[in-house]
């Protein structure tokens, strides 16, 4: 029998519902591969085992009183930026060492009423700025497929975690790729869903016009049924709204469905030759499923790294300036002045790319360069937008690469900012336009993951998730690494 | 340079009133923090806590609605949020959410003194915590204290064209404003418990000039008499500083109660940057035209209707109209006691001498303060008894037929004979230097008459018969 | 676009980021790169462009004046690095309110 950390929600379901395993034992299990792989891994930042044990009892409990669904006892792995009732929550950041939230982020409270267990917050980039997870404030976590190579990021935590059979599922945050982009290096499905599916209230922001909560995991069906758990109208975010989400056609193929391959999208720079092999076989494999490939354009490409590194620093230079050494966390001592106070604890909370983000947003706001970087971010914005709307007239869904490179050596691309920024070349696109968008493993190359990333019209996740299906079927499906 | 006294004043004013609604701004936590322990009426929200967010109080908007359209404002559909970022420990986000480019209504007046002052706009946003210092003054104190039990409180601001000329001007644009404000039912809008906050941008000029001079922004200011003098001393500092030539610099001063003067607030930082932009996590908001046009039609009559009212229907004095209309409650109260059978002029006397001055003036029964004004008027006792009830009116609440049981003026001149004799010969002085020639003598013996009947006499009727028996 | 030490200085002290000696070249450096790359935004006709601040549309909600419960004192000051009778404490202020 394979290992208990080794199977989907699908698979695990039903055992738990007939009650050939407790949700005890599973949570067992994944606690045991924790210690047996996390100390290489590092996925966790910290665990939450008397939790966990708790709510796994409970779900025991509701499989005999029949009051279980379909996630009751799978055990689920939560990015740092979930703001977790009474659990240690701290965006990855030593600002927020020690912080207790007394609320709940609602994606968080509706796993918790549908009976999942909480394993732990996972590591990240500091306030979900990276793509590596190198910028956390802890340590970095390492690609359980290759463990002197990073695992992608910023939710790199969460996307090892199931990688490495840490979690049946996770939670990530979405911001310019940080779902989808580890997902493609660590081999598992991401999904960012569209802006406004899923309720921001207890995400800690980074950028809030282009955050999305979603889900890790090691099938499309997975992901799609916790993408199901927590969507929908929060009367706590003014931004998140009830819209149709029927998931019933899964499994209904891409026969006759018009698959967009955007030029540009394999003409970016630092384009790898393996990862563009593995999505044109990929994309055959989805033509031979019985899809129609048309040329599409996104014309704006070259525009959208430069609007994206405008409008979310801008919006997080903002969002961060709460964390003053006032309220919460983190207020370096012995300081003479208020403004002491504020210089030496955001100097001392802070890392390095959190603060070279925070004087990119603060200059782009400021007086006399507002028209020039963020109003001219904002006009790009719309005509990135403009290209998935005309795209998308001409097909149901854009495939591409999710990253353009496999995961890279830990260090490579610390020293160069601009580098690291070119791991969401692809993926940023999707958060501009508000896209929902879902990568998932195509062949891997030289022994490394490679992404597959699927972007649908807004607030079309079935038919991003129809599309992974189909290929998922017919081509590599997401498996446990075994972390040597 | 103009000599002394050739100095014409430039005021804006920049006002901030709290909304009488049921929950914050953008929160569910209640309005009624006064009073309350500190950091006990917060909740994640308002705290600023990380991944809070907010949503807008429908409410809060209706009012600020209510209060353009009342300020006769043009209402825009088109509206939205913007974050005003800046560090202060009383502002638990970073950044205030208010309203930058797209403010809810532009472009109304509020008549003042019988002129129109341009209102440029009238927006909503949220206030901020507040700050306790340990010592009395800032820069002794070494810690601060911050309670955020007003943070988040729904905070209308109003923003008028510099077109006031006065110190006494900008008073009665704030008073005029808190008539408006009350009527609509937008708020209490007291300065004493800083629902409303009154700032006045001031410069001067030499008369006849079209030029604006370099203005000063006035803060801390907590009552309609602190605003008064703030403004006054501040024209007057000006010119001083001008006629010595020296210049005004353009900064915020704060208003210093105790010393009676403005002092500098300028700090050694950098300028301000709010670095505004569209608040990401509010929708944009798009006012049904139907939703306006009901608002407008549930305005009810403004003050400077009801004091043209008053007036020319009433037969009320300009200043009598003006005390009276420019709180709607209290003008309603004197309707009432009109509709109930008394003339206006006194009552309207009765409400201005004897009930406004006191604390809540509206508490007693109109029906039962006709009652008091009814006995009055015929005579049947006089306006000491009628003190006296009333006091007790106030105090316990008692009807008047009760309270005024056995209280009858003594009217007739039989009765009181025995009792000015007595007086008479009781005070010798008195009636001596009367009859020297000093008419201002009576006083004292009407009052020694009054106190020998225990107030009921009529002091007319005393006084009569006083002089009666003095020029015999 | 490069940005100078004075501008990094400024800049610094409006997000009330702390500096260290020499960081102000550090990051002038770094800085200029990212905006020389952002420089090619300004190829881009915009003249008759919208700009988009909500992406996906938003509809115009708002809640009703209904008050719900707030946090104990205890709750709100848990996680405060200093707090005194009920209170937040910070250094002394010595600057304005800056709003
Ligand atoms: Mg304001
Ligand atoms: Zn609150």
């Amino acid at each position: 029998m394979t290992d208990l950390y080794a199977l989907t929600i699908g698979e695990l379901a039903p055992m738990l519902r007939d009650r050939e395993i407790s949700a005890v034992e599973l949570l067992d299990a994944h606690l045991q591969r924790i210690e047996a792989v996390d100390p290489k891994v590092k996925a966790y930042l910290r665990l939450t085992p008397d939790l966990a044990r708790a709510q796994a009892a409970d779900a025991d409990r509701r499989f005999q009183a029949g009051e279980a669904g379909p996630l009751t006892g799978i055990p689920v792995a939560i990015k740092d930026v979930l703001c977790v009732e009474g659990v240690e929550t701290t965006a990855g950041s030593r600002i927020l060492a020690g912080f207790k939230p007394p609320y709940e982020a609602t994606a968080i409270a509706r796993l918790r009423a549908a009976g999942c267990v909480f394993l732990g917050m996972t590591n990240c980039d500091e306030f979900a700025m990276g793509s590596s997870t190198e910028n956390s404030g802890f340590y970095t976590t390492h690609n359980p497929w290759s463990l002197d190579k990073v695992p992608g990021g910023s939710s790199g935590g969460s996307a090892a975690a199931v990688a490495a059979g840490e979690a049946v599922f996770g939670l990530g945050t979405d911001t310019g790729g940080s779902i989808r982009q580890p997902a493609a290096l660590c081999g598992v499905v991401g999904m960012k869903p569209t802006y406004g599916r899923v309720s921001r209230y207890g995400l800690i922001a980074f950028a809030s016009s282009l955050d999305q909560i979603g889900p890790f995991a090691r099938s499309v069906a997975d992901a799609a049924l916790v993408l199901s758990a927590v969507a929908g109208a929060d009367p706590n975010d003014s931004t998140c709204f009830e819209r149709p989400l029927d998931l019933s056609q899964l499994e209904a193929g891409v026969k006759g469905m018009r698959l967009g391959v955007p030029k540009e999208y394999f003409e970016v720079a630092g384009m790898e030759a393996g990862v563009r092999e593995s999505v044109e076989q990929a994309l055959a494999a989805l033509q031979g499923a019985g899809a129609e490939l048309v040329d599409v354009t996104l014309p704006h490409t070259d525009y959208g790294l430069a609007a994206y590194y405008i409008i979310a620093p801008a919006e997080a230079s903002s969002n961060l300036a709460r964390f003053d050494g006032v309220k919460y966390g983190l207020r370096a001592p012995r300081t003479e002045s208020l403004l002491d106070t504020y210089l030496h604890t955001r100097r001392e909370g802070f890392g390095a790319e959190v603060r070279r983000r925070i004087m990119l947003g603060t200059y782009a706001l400021s007086s006399g360069y507002y028209d020039a970087y963020y109003l001219k971010a904002q006009k790009v914005r719309t005509l990135i937008k403009r290209d998935f709307d005309a795209a998308f007239e001409r097909c149901d869904a854009v495939v591409s690469a999710t990253s353009p490179t496999v995961a890279f050596e830990i260090g490579a691309k610390t020293g160069d900012p601009l580098a690291m920024y070119l791991n969401d070349v692809l993926t940023l696109g999707g958060n501009l336009a508000g896209l929902p968008g879902v990568s998932l493993p195509c062949a891997p190359a030289g022994g490394l993951p490679v992404g597959l990333q699927v972007l649908a019209p807004q607030f079309r996740e079935d038919v991003a998730l129809r599309v992974a299906r189909a290929y998922e079927q017919a081509g590599v499906r997401a498996e446990v690494a075994s972390v040597a | 340079m103009p000599e002394a006294g050739e100095w014409e004043a430039v005021i804006g004013m920049e006002v901030h009133a709290h909304l009488k609604t049921a929950s914050k701004m953008f929160c569910g936590c209640g309005t009624d923090y006064l009073g309350k322990p500190p950091n006990s009426n917060v909740c994640p929200v308002c705290l600023g806590l990380p991944g809070t967010l907010p949503v807008i109080n429908r409410r809060a908007v209706e009012l600020c609605l209510k209060s353009a359209l009342a300020l006769n404002c043009e209402i825009q559909l088109a509206t939205k949020f913007d974050r005003k970022n800046y560090y202060y420990p009383d502002l638990p986000k970073g950044y205030q959410i208010s309203q930058y480019d797209l403010p809810m209504s532009r472009a109304g007046w509020l008549e003042v003194d019988g002129k129109r002052v341009g209102i440029t706009r009238v927006h909503l946003e949220e206030d901020t915590g507040r700050l306790v210092h340990a010592g009395d003054r800032l820069e002794s104190a070494d810690r601060s204290y911050v309670d955020l039990n007003r943070s988040g409180m729904p905070l209308m601001e109003v923003v008028s064209e510099p077109d006031l000329r006065s110190a006494a001007e900008a008073r009665d644009f704030a008073m005029a404003l808190r008539g408006i404000l009350r009527a609509v039912g937008a708020g209490e809008a007291d300065m004493e418990k800083g629902q409303l906050r009154a700032e006045a941008n001031v410069s001067i000029r030499p008369r006849g000039s079209e030029e604006l001079g370099v203005k000063t922004e006035l803060k801390n200011i907590n009552s309609f008499r602190a605003l008064f003098n703030a403004v006054e001393y501040e024209i007057k500092r000006q010119a001083r500083e001008l006629e010595a030539g020296r210049k005004v610099v353009q900064e915020t001063r704060g208003w210093s109660e105790p010393e009676r003067r403005t002092f500098s607030q300028r700090s050694k930082e950098v300028a301000q940057d709010y670095r505004y932009f569209p608040e990401p996590d509010l929708p944009p908001l798009a006012f049904a035209p139907d939703w306006i046009a009901d608002l407008k039609g549930s305005l009810p009559e403004l003050p400077a209707a009801r004091r043209e009212r008053l007036v020319s229907e009433r037969g009320l004095s300009e200043y009598q109209a003006r005390l009276l209309a420019g709180d709607l409650e209290v003008a309603d109260y004197l309707e009432e006691l009109v509709r109930l059978g008394l003339p206006a002029q006194p009552a309207a006397n009765w409400m201005i001498g004897e009930m406004l001055p006191r604390d809540e003036p509206l508490v007693v029964a109109a029906a039962e303060t006709a009652e008091l004004l009814r006995r009055l008027e015929a005579g049947a006792i006089n306006r000491d008894q009628a003190r006296a009830v009333l006091d007790q009116l106030y105090e316990t609440g008692k009807p008047v037929v009760e309270l005024a049981a056995g209280l009858e003026q003594i009217s007739d001149a039989g009765a009181l004979a025995g009792v000015i004799d007595s007086v008479l010969a009781a005070n010798p002085t008195a009636v001596a230097d009367f009859k020297a020639g000093k008419e201002a003598a009576i006083g004292p013996l009407v009052g020694k008459v009054m106190q020998a009947t225990g107030g009921s006499a009529n002091p007319k009727l005393a006084r009569d018969l006083l002089l009666a028996r003095l020029k015999r | 676009m490069t940005l100078s030490r004075d501008q990094v200085r400024h800049v610094a002290l409006l997000a009330r980021l702390g500096l260290e000696p020499g960081e102000e070249d550090y990051y002038a450096e770094q800085l200029s790169r990212i905006l020389e790359h952002i420089e090619r935004l300004q190829q881009v006709d915009t003249d008759a462009i919208p700009p988009t601040a909500q992406v996906v549309e938003v509809l115009p909600v708002m809640r009703e004046d209904v008050p719900g419960p707030c946090l104990s004192q205890e709750a709100a000051l848990a996680n405060a690095p200093e707090s005194e009778g009920g209170f937040f404490v910070v250094r002394a202020i010595q600057e304005p309110d800056p709003g």
